[in-house]
Order: structure tokens, then sequence, then C-alpha cells
């Protein structure tokens, strides 16, 4: 390896760049069509993994209120008991996803998987998505919390550090006529209803 | 059993290296970016681990993009050899770590089905590869040089030539998406998505041309490191 770069370079962080609108084949090949094996996909529970199923849907919405078709989100979750499933190809659960929103009508992201459980300690069990898009030069993180945990919510340190009329944007919220396991959860990027991304 | 070992602190972001959310230059983050500021989290507590692969992962013809969408011939274009390590900002080594990468491919067209820029596409050629990193943090693709291509930002707006890398580091803030321009591009003086890194770290992107990193007869070299947010400690 060139010893220069070492010089040239003290340790900098690599700056982040625009997934950009093309990253289908590389990031979401199967979902997208596209003949190359996938290593990460919209379904993280498969039908003999214990839990609450849960399909998760929604979409991400630019200033303009109109949704984006070319978006990429990524989530990561613990599994019904709460335990960190780090391991990438188990067929039962899988604690990370990926979808795009160009192939289900109206820019729909959906994820197919349970219901997480919460680590020791942990009150509120929630969803981790990072967002990714043309027009988006650094990836943003969010949470998706249960609008039914209401008294959990009421004492989660990281939902309580949000200002309070912002919360709202965190929320899933039952969609039953997306059917009896969905939840919805819209990321508007901008706007009156600006998603509360955070600082990781 | 449920384990609960404490997270270890990370090296946080450094808004001195990584570009604005808001770019005017960049004409689709004025709708795109968020303009509220980022909300700090008060605990880690909970977050999950960053996906980890096995041996039995990926196939070792994942790095050659020469050669892994190949239907009756050899793609077209310069064939290149991209080499690295991925570090920590203190220099340590990240093994056996992911590496995604795809690209246009050598007359500057992407395989997606969005892309209808007037360029050929490469029967022979995807344009996507991953592999891991080994003991030593090091990874390496064969590919081919992927050309320039125009795009709708400017008027007469051409994209460098670029490489898209994706990693995931050792936990879930780590997280990096970036693109490895070339050395000597003049198109890098024009580009919008470039020129809004901060100046600190922008040739950071640039790879180097390395005649040692070259495969004699086959494939010229170029030298890519690439440093994630690590432990503090």
């Amino acid at each position: 390896m060139k010893q220069e770069n070492a010089e040239k370079r003290p340790f900098i962080q690599t700056p982040s760049q625009t997934v950009g609108p093309y990253f289908a084949y590389g990031l979401s090949p199967a979902q997208y069509g596209f003949d190359l094996p996938e290593l990460f996909g919209p379904t993280l529970a498969g039908p003999d993994c214990p839990g609450e199923p849960l399909l998760l849907i929604g979409q991400v919405l630019d200033g303009h209120g109109q949704p984006i078709t070319d978006a990429l989100v990524e989530l990561s979750q613990r599994d019904a008991q709460g335990q960190d499933s780090g391991r990438a190809l188990d067929p039962v659960f899988r604690g990370f996803g990926r979808c795009g929103t160009g192939t289900l009508t109206d820019g729909l992201y959906a994820f197919h998987t349970i219901r997480p459980g919460k680590a020791p300690g942990q009150v509120a069990s929630c969803l981790h998505l990072t967002v990714f898009m043309r027009g988006l030069l650094t990836h943003c993180f969010t949470r998706a919390y249960f609008a039914d945990e209401e008294a959990a919510l009421e004492g989660d340190p990281v939902f309580q550090a949000v200002p309070g009329h912002r919360r709202s944007t965190l929320l899933a919220r039952r969609a039953p006529d997306m059917g009896a396991h969905a939840w919805r959860f819209d990321i508007h990027m901008q706007g009156p209803r600006e998603t509360v991304f955070f600082d990781l | 059993m449920t384990t609960s070992s404490p997270l270890p602190l990370l090296v946080s972001r450094d808004w001195q290296s990584h570009p604005p959310y808001q770019a005017p230059g960049y004409k689709s983050t004025l709708t795109r970016g968020p303009q509220q500021p980022l909300v700090v989290v008060p605990s880690r507590l909970g977050e999950p681990s960053v996906p980890v692969f096995g041996l039995d992962g990926l196939r070792d013809i994942d790095r050659d993009l020469t050669r892994n969408a190949r239907r009756n011939g050899e793609p077209l274009g310069e064939r290149i050899r991209v080499v690295g390590r991925v570090l920590d900002t203190v220099g340590r080594p990240l093994p056996h770590t992911l590496v995604e990468l795809w690209q246009a491919n050598a007359a500057g067209r992407y395989v997606h089905k969005v892309d209808q820029h007037d360029a050929p596409l490469d029967p022979n050629f995807l344009g996507a590869g991953r592999c891991l990193t080994d003991a030593h943090g090091r990874y390496e693709f064969f590919t081919i040089k992927p050309g320039a291509y125009p795009w709708g930002n400017h008027p007469n707006a051409w994209r460098p030539q670029h490489l898209h890398f994706s990693l995931f580091g050792q936990a879930m803030p780590c997280r990096l998406v970036t693109q490895m321009y070339f050395p000597g591009d003049p198109l890098l003086a024009y580009d919008p998505i470039y020129l809004e890194v901060p100046e600190k770290a922008r040739t950071s992107l640039v790879a180097d041309f390395a005649l040692e990193e070259t495969r004699e007869g086959y494939a010229l070299g170029y030298v890519f490191d690439i440093v994630l947010r690590g432990p503090l400690k």
C-alpha cells in the first residue's frame, strides 16, 4: 500500500456523498429485478420467526410533499425478544434490511418483519431507520416508535429528548387499510412535519 | 440469553469533513435535505449492531466486476484495480468488513432503468460488486474505469468519473456511503457534489494512481483508503 497516503491524509473521516439515483443494482438488486444476489432485502423475518408480524410501510416525502421514488431506506432492529441479531444471512430473522422506494406504487417502501422487543433497560421499543437519496449528501438517521406504547414513550429518554411538538413525527401508527399487521411510517424530509433526524 | 454490554463511545461525526444537507449548488438538496437541526441522542441503549457476514456470505467473483456479469465476452473499457484499506480515525484497520461498490460502465451509462443517458449499455458489465476486507483491513476490486455522464443539475452539467462505495463500519452511526474520484479529472472543478465537501476533506475522495498496484499487462492500479468513525479509545 502506498505510504504517502497516511502522510497526505491524517485520518480525516472520509466524506459522505449522495447515494445517487442509480443505487438499485448495487444495493437492492433483487428488489429491482437485477441479476445479482441480494445481501439485504425488504424481508427481515422468515415465516418461522417468533413474534408479532409487522409490515412497516410508508413514503419518503420531499419539501413539496411529493413522494420520493428514488430513496433507499435501511431498517435495523432487535428481534421479538429484544435480542440483537447481527448475522446478515440468518434465514429466520435478520436484524437488518433494505428497501428502495422505486418498485411499489406511490413511492412506498415496505418491510416484512416482526415487532421488536426491548433490550434490557430500554424503555420503548423502536425501529432504527436510515435514509439515503439523490439530493441528500449525507444520510439521515431516524427512529419509528409505536403509537400504542404511550406509557413507555413517556419515560423513554430518547423520545423525550425530542422537542414536544416534533415527537409525533417519530410515531408509526396502525394502518388497518394496508393489512392486519401494517404500521404506517412516513418520512418527511422537510416542511412543517419534517421528521426528526438524529445526530448519532 | 440477552446480553447488554455497553456500546463503545464513538468518535463523533465530523461536520468539517462531511457535506451539508442544504447545498445551493446541488439543486435537489433544496427540497430533500432536512432543514431542522439534528437531535442529539442521549442514549444509544438498544441500538442494534451492524450486519455481520461469515465466510459463506460472498463469492470471490463478487469483487471482480470485469467477470461477474459476463454473457458472451469481456466488458469494454479500461480495466482497473482499486485497492485500499478501511481504517478508523486513529488508523486502526477494520478487518472482515463489507465493502459494496457500484458504478457506471465505460461509456458513462448505468444499468438502472431510470438512466436514459444516450450511451450504450454493455451486455457483459453490470457494474456492481462487493467484498470483505481481509485481516489487515484491505479490500481489492477489479473493474472498468467508469465514463463521465451528463446530469440535469445545471446547463452542461457532467459528473466526473466515479465509483460509489457503501460501508457499515463497526456500529450503526459509522455508516458511510461515498464516491471515489480519479486523479486529474477536469470535471471535479465543476461538480457540486464534490465541491460541497469541505475543502479540508475534499481531496480524500480522489484516489491515487499507483503504478505499484498495477497488474502488469492487465489493469491500472488505484489506491483509495476509506476512514470511518470508530471507538473513541
